[in-house]
């Protein structure tokens, strides 16, 4: 699976760019792709939590990517 | 009707009451928030905010539907400022106009609260000695 993450805020700083292209076989949900990040960053197993977003939406862990999708990382929010 | 902006130009509640105001309305309720000095007695020197902005325009207006639906808000404004702030300058006005007034604090409130929990939207906190990504809700 060829995927196009996007980071914002504090999650932006954990990876060290503002995006990541990955391109693993293994990662068809967002709750695998969550994984993943926690197990190659794992710096957001500190967070309190994290979300993930594709098509612009909060996404539930069983989300089943397709090829190409860009995924947004949301850390906890401090908008207002 | 549904005003949502993002914008790194200095906020102006006149601007948000005017994109409200109406003949048919009874009451205006305006949230403004402003960066504060201090954080748990910490001194604050600016906020840096960003946004992603395609889905923070979404989760407003979702807000904004489920406001007119619920308390039929005649219109709704939300306007968020991003990038650089310094102390006392606006980062959110939100103005919500209703037929009468009673409902527009309840609309209001809801609107701020939800903002905060829903809407992709960061702040970071520089202190003389360090900077911290506020994590307000998770």
């Amino acid at each position: 699976m060829q995927i196009k993450l996007r980071a914002f805020g504090v999650a932006r700083d954990i990876i060290g760019s503002s995006v990541l292209e990955i391109d693993e076989p293994t990662l068809n949900t967002t709750g695998e792709v969550k994984a993943y990040l926690i197990k190659n960053y794992p710096k957001f197993a500190d967070l309190l939590t994290f979300s993930l977003a594709v098509k612009d939406e909060y996404q539930e862990d069983n989300f089943v990517l397709s090829d190409h999708d860009e995924i947004i990382i949301i850390p906890p929010l401090s908008g207002g | 009707m549904i005003d949502i902006q993002i914008s790194t130009a200095p906020l102006d509640p006149k601007q948000s009451y005017n994109s409200v105001a109406d003949p048919g309305v009874g009451g205006i309720v305006q949230f403004i928030g402003t960066v504060r000095d201090q954080t748990k007695g910490k001194k604050v020197l600016r906020l840096d905010f960003e946004a992603y902005e395609p889905m923070a325009i979404k989760e407003m207006t979702k807000i904004a539907n489920y406001i007119t639906e619920k308390w039929a808000a005649t219109h709704v404004s939300f306007h968020h400022r991003v990038g650089t702030l310094q102390i006392e300058d606006i980062a959110v006005i939100i103005s919500v106009a209703t037929p009468h007034r009673k409902v527009a604090f309840a609309a209001c409130q809801y609107a701020i609260d939800t903002l905060k929990e829903t809407v992709p939207i960061w702040k970071k906190e520089i202190f003389e000695d360090g900077e911290v990504w506020v994590a307000a809700h998770p």
